[in-house]
């Protein structure tokens, strides 16, 4: 977010200022800890022994640093009666999330190069029947999801769910870069067309390299969304093609045998990973991601 | 010739290539609500039927005790959720809008759950909240020897330990949204009220929230829209339980759709949950498309 | 009585950036000064300075007397007018003048009073219930010096109040800014970028680039009497020809040649402009010619000192009560500013005269006037 010019504006300073600006830091560094404290429980739970975990405070530091629960998470956890830990099901993750991410996303700005600068008759209409889809509570597509999923042989696969998150997932996509094609000035297609480029020339050689930044909000989004989605996952897949979310909770919630929450905190961390680090990398295409997606219209 | 029809297909080039696209996704959308609309005229149970059955299942649906908890776990939650979101997001927005130099980093920390998946988010709560080694325990092991936090699994409460874990995950995003808005206030207008006089209460509390408006209006919308929509948290943090205590619509459809086979009220209560979006969703998108258009 | 402002070693940085760089500026009780100057040159950064909205970095700033480094803006009795007019978008007209004195805790009837007042002097009293999003252009900046004025300070700010107004309005207003100045006699301090603006609103212009004011003083001497080539060439539109060239001492009168011209062509620089006359032969110099000092030869009445030349015509401009011929001298173009009436074809010669009297020398090694 840019700078503000009003920071130079002078102030009455003195012990009263100071005073503040101390109760100003302590609030803001309170939330900080509130913000981080479940990270914070999550990661340490997930270092600590089962016995340690019995004993101590769940705020406590680790007192001996062990890996064990973060290996069984990821090798030999069950999951329902499989006992491979999380990593087929992230590897199911990965196989949904990035097909599923490259589609809408090219999909999207097809769609959304086609509503600003080629303008059909009707396309406002279209842009507004897609924007609804980008709201509408998916449970009122998941019967007729589930039985066309069915119909075209998919269901219960990682395929079918590329194709669920493809197509719900187009709305936002289309969005998004609509949003951003309208701020691309007509004149350079105009100019474009009248230098014999066609439909596709124009997308492919001068639209697209200018939507970088749109690219990247978007893919990060859409990938962000379709990797923390739980429910396509738990709708449309069953054991062995399950997402790694639904995995986690699965994980979380057999009753059978010895609770171990170090290896649910390991397995939380481990499904929670990859949009952190996405965040963590590019938190800065996320937040304006978070922020055209309220910005609609 | 030749050139006259090429040029043709040209121009239709953009329709033929895009119309499949919106057809289908529009299909994908609108044809399935329709037949989601349909099936919850039927008298569908385990297989879908397509004999028209009037509001049978509708009946059915507002006859069943369970919808009514899950409704009134919607307005609890939501209205909390989105309150306490708001709130917080304000209140925060503010602050780090004080010259602050580890802004970004703050900022950072604060939206950092938004990147989570609520599987996640619940997840861990229900550790932290767990009654046996959670905060009840610190709180015994620090000597208050009586304090009980058993929320997670008192049926009166355990919807609002929803609330706690939704809080945090999305007041960081409410946070963000606020920011960019006091952020968007023009810098000369701040400049006029500081010669006007006008303290930092008051520049805030009479010029820029007032001209926020459409933000809040955004927050609330997107807020409304997250607690409706609200599934994986439910299920991650108590399953809907202890019971159905903490059942929303969301996961009443699930169940009824998928658990007990009972397609005609799992539809009925979806299409319910859309009309309620609708009826949130539809002025908003109006204004907003419109206003853009001025 | 109306406040002067002091400027003492002013020095401002952006990161490392160096905005103002060192300036000192002594204006009068009463006096409307203009600072003028190309984008970026720091102008809009040091009235901000002078109101508070930005804190100095080093040097001192004084109003009325008081040193105001560490005052706040409202402790200035300073009242500023924005560009963008800054009106707050929520409020309505009456709410935006008086919010003011509403912080201020102005009893209710004098915000009255005073609103009234300036409502009606500046033809505003009919919008008082309306929101800044229902005025035009004209009326938002009118309502923006209301609010300033109600306040009755002693020094106004105004940050290039019109720019965002079309180009009649924008006269309107400036003679109405100027009518308010002598009205109310107080001090004002206008950042423009428009040099036509700097000329008729000021009592004293302060040309200012990267940092610096280059020079502070009247209109007149601003325009008469630059003290260098920058003050020379931004003053002035069409801009001073600039034509460089090399002295020359010939039977003990002083000429100019211009660079890569023919030789018959040679600006006799005696009188006035004659301080060429203790430098060297073949010192580089610069000649500076306002276009109004060259008209058609034989078009006014004669005078001391001027010059006669030809050179073809490449392009007539015509502006109404002026006709703009290009030409060129050593393959510079040059402007002349020539009556309507003297008609000339591109391509044909036309006889030129200089009012010699007029012209200004500079060295070309430092741009300083000689």
């Amino acid at each position: 977010m840019r700078a503000r010019s009003t920071s130079g504006i002078v102030r009455r300073s003195g012990p009263g200022a100071v005073v503040m600006r101390v109760v100003l830091f302590a609030v803001l560094g309170l939330f900080c800890l509130y913000y981080l404290f479940p990270l914070f429980v999550m990661v340490s739970t997930s270092l600590k022994s089962l016995a340690e975990i019995r004993e101590g405070s769940f705020l406590a530091f680790p007192r001996d640093i062990g890996f064990e629960a973060w290996a069984k998470a990821w090798g030999s956890a069950c999951v329902g009666v499989r006992c491979d830990g999380l990593q087929p099901y992230f590897m199911n993750s990965v196989m949904m999330a990035v097909p599923a991410v490259i589609l809408s996303t090219t999909l999207g700005a097809l769609n959304g190069y086609a509503l600003t600068k080629w303008r059909f008759p009707g396309a406002d209409i279209i842009f507004a029947l897609m924007l609804f889809g980008a709201f509408i509570p998916f449970q009122v597509v998941l019967l007729p999801m589930a039985r066309t999923l069915g119909e075209l042989g998919l269901a219960g696969t990682v395929p079918g769910l590329v194709l669920v998150h493809t197509v719900y997932g187009l709305a936002f996509t289309t969005l998004f870069f609509r949003n951003f094609f309208i701020g691309v000035p007509d004149g350079i297609v105009q100019a474009a067309k009248v230098d014999g480029a066609g439909f596709f020339g124009i997308f492919f050689r001068i639209v697209l390299p200018m939507s970088l930044p749109a690219i990247v909000v978007t893919v990060i989004w859409q990938f962000t969304q379709i990797w923390n989605d739980f429910l396509f996952g738990v709708a449309f897949t069953v054991g062995d093609s399950n997402p790694v979310t639904v995995a986690l909770n699965n994980v979380v919630n057999t009753s059978t045998g010895v609770k171990e929450y170090n290896v649910d905190m390991a397995a939380a961390i481990i499904a929670g990973l990859p949009t952190l680090l996405v965040y963590v990398v590019a938190g800065a295409y996320f937040v304006r991601g978070l922020s055209a997606g309220a910005v609609k219209g | 010739m030749l050139t006259a029809i090429s040029r043709a297909i040209e121009r239709r080039l953009p329709l033929m290539v895009v119309s499949p696209l919106f057809a289908v996704s529009l299909f994908f959308v609108y044809g399935f609500i329709a037949w989601t609309g349909y099936i919850s005229l039927t008298g569908s149970r385990m297989m879908p039927s397509y004999d028209f059955a009037g509001l049978l299942q509708y009946e059915r649906l507002w006859d069943t005790p369970r919808w009514y908890v899950a409704l009134k776990n919607l307005f609890v939650f939501s209205g909390l959720f989105i309150g306490i979101s708001m709130a917080l997001g304000v209140f925060l927005a503010i602050l780090l809008d004080q010259r602050i130099r580890v802004e970004g980093a703050i900022r950072t920390i604060y939206l950092y759950p938004m990147a989570l998946s609520f599987i996640v988010t619940g997840t861990v709560w229900k550790w932290i909240l767990n009654p046996g080694l959670g905060i009840e325990k610190v709180m015994r092991d620090w000597g208050f020897e009586n304090f009980t936090f058993d929320w997670l699994v008192n049926p009166d409460f355990a919807i609002y330990t929803v609330v706690i874990a939704g809080v945090w995950q999305s007041s960081g995003y409410a946070m963000a949204l606020f920011l960019a808005g006091l952020r968007s206030v023009d810098d000369e207008i701040l400049k006029a009220a500081a010669i006007d006089g006008a303290g930092p209460w008051r520049v805030y509390t009479r010029i820029v929230l007032p001209s926020l408006r459409p933000v809040f209006l955004s927050v609330v919308i997107i807020l409304a829209h997250l607690a409706i929509k609200s599934f994986d948290l439910v299920v991650a943090l108590t399953g809907g339980g202890p019971g159905y205590a903490t059942d929303m619509p969301a996961t009443f459809m699930y169940a009824f759709a998928f658990q007990r086979s009972e397609l005609g009220v799992a539809a009925a209560s979806a299409v319910m949950m859309l009309m309620t979006i609708c009826a949130i969703i539809v002025p908003y998108l109006y204004s907003e498309l419109r206003g853009a258009r001025k | 009585m109306a406040s002067g402002i002091r400027l003492e070693k002013l020095r401002k940085s952006f990161g490392g950036n160096e905005v103002i760089k060192g300036i000192d500026l002594d204006i009068a009780p009463g006096e409307f000064v203009v600072l003028v100057g190309p984008s970026g040159c720091g102008k809009s950064t040091l009235l901000n300075l002078i109101a508070g909205l930005e804190t100095v970095g080093s040097g001192d700033i004084f109003i009325g007397g008081d040193k105001v480094n560490k005052v706040p803006p409202r402790d200035r009795d300073i009242a500023m007018v924005f560009q963008s007019y800054a009106l707050y978008p929520t409020k309505t007209v009456r709410d935006n003048v008086t919010f003011g004195m509403e912080t201020r805790r102005v009893p209710k009837d004098d915000q009255a009073a005073a609103l009234e007042e300036f409502a009606r002097l500046l033809q505003i009293d009919h919008l008082l219930d309306r929101k800044p999003g229902q005025l035009s252009g004209g009326q938002r900046q009118r309502v923006a010096m209301g609010r300033a004025l109600v306040r009755q300070p002693e020094v106004f700010l105004f940050d290039e109040p019109l720019s965002n107004l079309d180009a009649k309005l924008r006269i309107e207003m400036r003679t109405e800014i100027k009518k308010l100045h002598q009205r109310l006699g107080k001090t004002v301090v206008y950042v423009t970028h428009d040099q036509i603006e700097a000329m008729t609103l000021a009592t004293r212009i302060a040309v200012m680039d990267n940092g610096h004011i280059r020079q502070f003083a009247d209109p007149a001497t601003i325009y008469e009497n630059p003290v260098d080539m920058f003050v020379a060439g931004f003053m002035g539109s069409p801009p001073m020809n600039m034509i460089p060239g090399r002295v020359w001492h010939d039977g003990g009168k002083v000429f100019v040649l211009p660079r890569g011209a023919r030789e018959s062509i040679r600006f006799p620089v005696d009188g006035p402009a004659a301080r060429g006359a203790d430098l060297p032969d073949g010192h580089e110099v610069i000649l500076g010619l306002r276009p109004e000092t060259i008209f058609a030869a034989g078009t006014e009445l004669p005078g001391p000192n001027r010059y006669v030349f030809d050179a073809p015509v490449e392009v007539v401009e015509p502006t109404g009560p002026d006709t703009m011929i290009v030409f060129q001298i050593g393959g510079q173009d040059l402007i002349a500013r020539v009556r309507p009436e003297d008609v000339a074809k591109p391509g044909r010669a036309f006889r030129f005269e200089v009012d010699m009297t007029k012209a200004k020398l500079f060295d070309a090694e430092t741009g300083k006037a000689l």
